[in-house]
């Protein structure tokens, strides 16, 4: 049977306001912050705390609701969601449930059949839980340790509809949604360090039917490649049930990026009654249009426009700037390049970092923010280029050495001599060197094996140690052969 | 100066302020009075004689080297603070075993507003667990009893607070209500007793029982004393998003007990077949003296009154159920030595917790869980509304609503002890107040066949604290009763 998949994503972005969502304290890197040490009596759940909503994080939450084309509830209600965990020290989470903040948006990706617009159910502010670390002592007892540093940031929760049907279009949404909230300056987009946080509804059903298959729910999913791991192995493990005659049980399962498995977490009958009810100690969240006007005209430009926008000024091909608009660092790196030498033609630019860049993070593994070189260096390289003083070749090879050391073209270039001749009378000199020492050749090539002109210029550029002006090179052989052939005639 | 304790809060302000007595002197006598009468009564979980005496020594130290116009209006006052309002660095129990040990490093708005009005903290007052019940009988510590007849019970949650006043051991002292644990121990201890407006005075610090239904209140002999303290600890408290911006009233009680023009409201629903004989006639008498102030007296309907119990049940323990989730033994206060996790949260809170915080817990828990949410929580909350609109509706035509605080006077200890149902209708009278968010006032009325002091409340619309002050004031100036000291 041939089955299609049905996915939608929960999205956990924090929000990196200063302070947390519901109290004072600082947000703090918590995979640098020395546990414990964003803390007050609010995020730690003492009695008798009250919480306070923090305006600064609304106002991200709707810049993100705005930008997703959504709805926004003039009132929301916060909610709290109940459950015991030593991470969750007021034995509740403050969410929002009922009454969410925003409703009905939609964004738009790219599929290989082209636009696909992702609906977007909800967008909900939520409080962080602290973090659980686990140790397992070579002697005595397993134990945990709790840290609270994380308790009580912000969180924005962004639900899709089940709209997506391959791991590339989840991809292309999560790593959307991740460009968006990076644009919007509300989260770093840090997924490493948890700050955006992806889960995937997956079900699966024969192609053509409409009816919706039983889903699972897939935790802990960190990067998009294990992302795009786990719902491809999900799918192809909920087909081989179905086939197989057996059920799929909903779920929620976990993902093991070393085994490439997904595993059982929770069963159906294991699910929590959260016992939602309305927060008491928070006011209905009222949100006048006066303030949403306010924060919808001071977007900044999104990233689909911006693809857009590029496409045109630069002049480039919609697959050219797609390849760009893959996430907002690399836009920036296109721009900031054409900004720092406006002389260099964006196509040149532009072909450079999705030709060469991204055939180096294919290979290493590194990305456009990791790498080695900035947009700085790769204009000094074209910059060589452009004013033809290393060849295309020598281009390539300069960029591999500055992307693996770190290094300037100006650097490579000059210790290496790579610098390309361009000098009429060394080329002629090259030129005349390699006729003389191959008349057999020569001969042949008189006696009519035109062919023998590559193998020249091949020799030519060798001598040169490829530095050669391959250009000059071509037209100067071509004058000096002809020449040749010119007096073989008169002689004759 | 032997009964330096039987005073007026503004008769002690005036000789404080006058430097006929020093804070220390005050202080001192309240603590002896204290120590003289605690062991009959047991009005406090902890007392903090060190704490106050050096209170008491900044503050005359402060009078001495400033001007009287500089001077905060409370300087030098002693307090007593029920053990369910956070003081920094001194433990707060709530009467459980869960935070025997518990010391906040936090101090709740309405203490930290007296303390930096100059007030000396005498101690924590006795409470049921979590402000659960209508006694005093439920604390984990010990019960405190009524100072009219200690056989009998001072009424609760706040019974140690009432007590304490009653019993002349504090002059003011700080209670909470959720559904009358304010105003039923003070009609149980013959005193006055103030439920403010919800949102009219910060629940910071205060640690919560049902949420959307606590109050902080005061307790003192007077409505001329409460109003002192009243607009101390009034007013929006950015730590708290549920009190309101709204102008807290300077209260001027003048001498005037001329009531022409004012209306109250008699609710039938109120006198009921079960209410004690004595308890209807001494507030039907009460309502006459009223009325020969020149009131005009109503008879008006508040028609979804007796939902008020099974709505108060609803949606008291729903929120209590998950505002003691916290209670976990991970951070602070009671942990079971299990090596488990699920084992450590379930027997510290098994442990920790009394039989009637878990019955509610249980209830609450219930009331929310999938399925039955809309039967229960989801009704309790439509009614909840009805019941507010009643009063919108009542105070329309009147000013404010007079009727008994509770069917009974004291009970005796033990006497409801196994029954939880009976303890609940206690608060028959004082629970829709909590449920429409208006304030209420109880004050003493007269007595019953057996000595015991009969409490009556007054209602009246959101915010409007001043008026029932200013009614009770009159009444206070035309009787004695509020003067009437228990026999220690």
């Amino acid at each position: 049977m041939q089955y299609e998949a049905v996915i939608g994503l929960e999205v956990h972005a924090e929000l990196q306001t200063n302070s947390k969502m519901f109290c004072g304290c600082p947000v703090v890197d918590a995979t640098i912050a020395e546990p414990n040490t964003a803390v007050c009596p609010v995020c730690s759940g003492m009695p008798g705390v009250l919480p306070v909503v923090n305006q600064k994080a609304v106002e991200y939450a709707l810049r993100v609701a705005l930008a997703l084309n959504c709805e926004v509830a003039h009132t929301s209600i916060f909610a709290r969601k109940n459950y015991f965990y030593p991470d969750l020290p007021k034995g509740y989470q403050i969410s929002q449930y009922e009454q969410p903040l925003a409703e009905n948006g939609e964004l738009i990706i790219d599929t290989p059949q082209g636009e696909k617009t992702v609906r977007i159910r909800r967008v909900h502010m939520e409080e962080d839980t602290g973090k659980l670390t686990h140790v397992i002592p070579e002697q005595g007892d397993p134990y945990s340790l709790v840290d609270l540093n994380r308790s009580g940031v912000s969180l924005l929760e962004i639900v899709s509809e089940p709209d997506l049907s391959t791991p590339e279009e989840v991809t292309a949404y999560a790593s959307g949604l991740r460009d968006m909230v990076r644009t919007l300056g509300v989260n770093s987009g840090d997924m490493e360090k948890g700050v955006i946080r992806f889960e995937a509804n997956v079900s699966i059903r024969p192609i053509g039917s409409k009816e919706l298959g039983t889903r699972v729910e897939i935790k802990n999913l960190n990067t998009f490649r294990g992302m795009e791991r786990a719902i491809r192995y999900e799918f192809q493990r909920q087909a081989a049930l179905l086939d197989g005659g057996l059920p799929v049980i909903q779920e929620t399962l976990g993902w093991d990026e070393t085994a490439g498995v997904t595993y059982s977490q929770r069963g159906k009958e294991e699910a929590h009654d959260y016992r939602y009810f309305p927060e008491p100690d928070l006011p209905p969240l009222v949100v006048e249009k006066a303030w949403i006007d306010e924060i919808r005209a001071q977007l900044p430009e999104l990233p689909r426009a911006r693809m857009l926008r590029i496409q045109q000024q630069y002049n480039l091909t919609l697959e050219e700037a797609r390849m760009l608009a893959s996430d907002v660092d690399t836009m920036n790196f296109f721009e900031d390049c054409i900004q720092i030498d406006p002389s260099i033609p964006p196509r040149t630019v532009a072909n450079w970092i999705i030709g060469q860049l991204f055939a180096w993070f294919n290979s290493s593994g590194e990305s456009i923010t990791s790498m080695k070189i900035q947009a700085q260096d790769l204009v000094e390289l074209l910059h060589f280029l452009q004013s033809n003083r290393i060849n295309q070749s020598t281009a390539k090879s300069v960029l591999d050495t500055m992307l693996q050391t770190g290094r300037n073209a100006n650097t490579i270039v000059s210790e290496q001599g790579l610098e390309q001749v361009s000098d009429l009378n060394m080329i002629v000199k090259l030129i005349n060197q390699v006729l003389e020492e191959n008349p057999d050749q020569v001969q042949a090539y008189l006696n009519g094996k035109e062919n023998l002109e590559n193998w020249f210029f091949g020799q030519v550029m060798r001598l040169a140690g490829g530095k050669a002006n391959p250009q000059l090179v071509k037209t100067t052989l071509k004058q000096a052969l002809t020449q040749l052939q010119e007096s073989k005639t008169e002689k004759n | 100066m032997s009964n330096l304790s039987d005073l007026s809060v503004r008769q002690a302000l005036k000789l404080l302020q006058n430097g006929d007595i020093s804070s220390v002197e005050v202080t001192q006598s309240y603590l002896d009075r204290i120590q003289t009468v605690e062991p009959q009564i047991k009005a406090f979980i902890t007392l903090t004689p060190e704490l106050a005496i050096a209170q008491a020594k900044s503050a005359d130290q402060l009078r001495k080297n400033n001007p009287l116009e500089d001077l905060p209006a409370l300087l030098g006052l002693p307090i007593a603070v029920k053990d369910v309002l956070a003081l920094q660095n001194v433990r707060c129990t709530c009467g459980s075993r869960i935070l025997e040990n518990f010391i906040p490093p936090y101090t709740a708005t309405t203490v930290q507003r007296l303390l930096d009005a100059g007030v000396v903290i005498l101690g924590k007052t006795n409470t049921d667990e979590f402000a659960m019940g209508s006694s005093t009988e439920n604390s984990a510590y010990q019960t405190t009893h009524n100072p009219w007849n200690q056989a009998h019970v001072p009424g609760g949650s706040s019974g140690g607070s009432a007590a304490a006043v009653s019993a002349g051991m504090a002059p003011i002292a700080l209670g909470s209500d959720t559904g009358g644990s304010v105003r039923q121990p003070a009609s149980f201890c013959g005193i006055t007793g103030l439920k403010p407006t919800y949102g009219r005075v910060s629940r910071f610090g205060l640690i919560a029982y049902g949420s959307s239904l606590d109050s902080v209140g005061i307790f003192s002999r007077s409505a001329k004393d409460l109003a002192v303290i009243f607009e101390q600890i009034a007013g929006r408290d950015p730590k708290d998003a549920t009190s309101m911006d709204i102008p807290v009233p300077g209260i001027h009680l003048n001498s005037n007990t001329d009531l022409t023009g004012v209306r109250i409201g008699v609710p039938k629903e109120y006198f009921i077949t079960g209410i004690q004989t004595d308890v209807e006639k001494n507030v039907r008498t009460a309502i006459q003296h009223f009325e020969s102030l020149g009131a005009q007296i109503v008879e008006i309907s508040l028609p979804h009154t007796e939902y008020a119990l099974p709505v108060y049940y609803l949606i008291a323990t729903a929120e209590a159920s998950a505002n003691l989730a916290r209670f976990d033994g991970v951070r602070y206060g009671y942990s079971a030595e299990e090596t488990s996790l699920w084992e450590r949260f379930k027997h510290s809170r098994g442990r920790g917790f009394g039989s009637e915080v878990k019955r509610r817990i249980m209830l609450g828990t219930y009331a929310l869980s999938a399925g039955y949410y809309d039967a229960y929580y989801g009704q309790a909350q439509k009614v909840r509304t009805l019941i507010k609109r009643d009063f919108e509706q009542a105070f329309e035509h009147v000013d404010a609503i007079a009727t008994p605080v509770a069917p009974t006077t004291a009970f005796k200890i033990g006497e409801h002890t196994n029954d939880p149902l009976a303890m609940y209708l206690e608060d028959i009278f004082t629970l829709p107040t909590n449920l429409a968010g208006v304030p209420g006032l109880a004050f003493p009325v007269g007595f019953d066949h057996q000595g015991l002091p009969v409490g009556m409340q007054l209602m009246g619309p959101h915010f409007k604290e001043e008026t029932l002050l200013k009614l009770v004031h009159a009444y206070q100036l035309s009787t004695q009763w509020h003067k009437s000291m228990p026999d220690l």
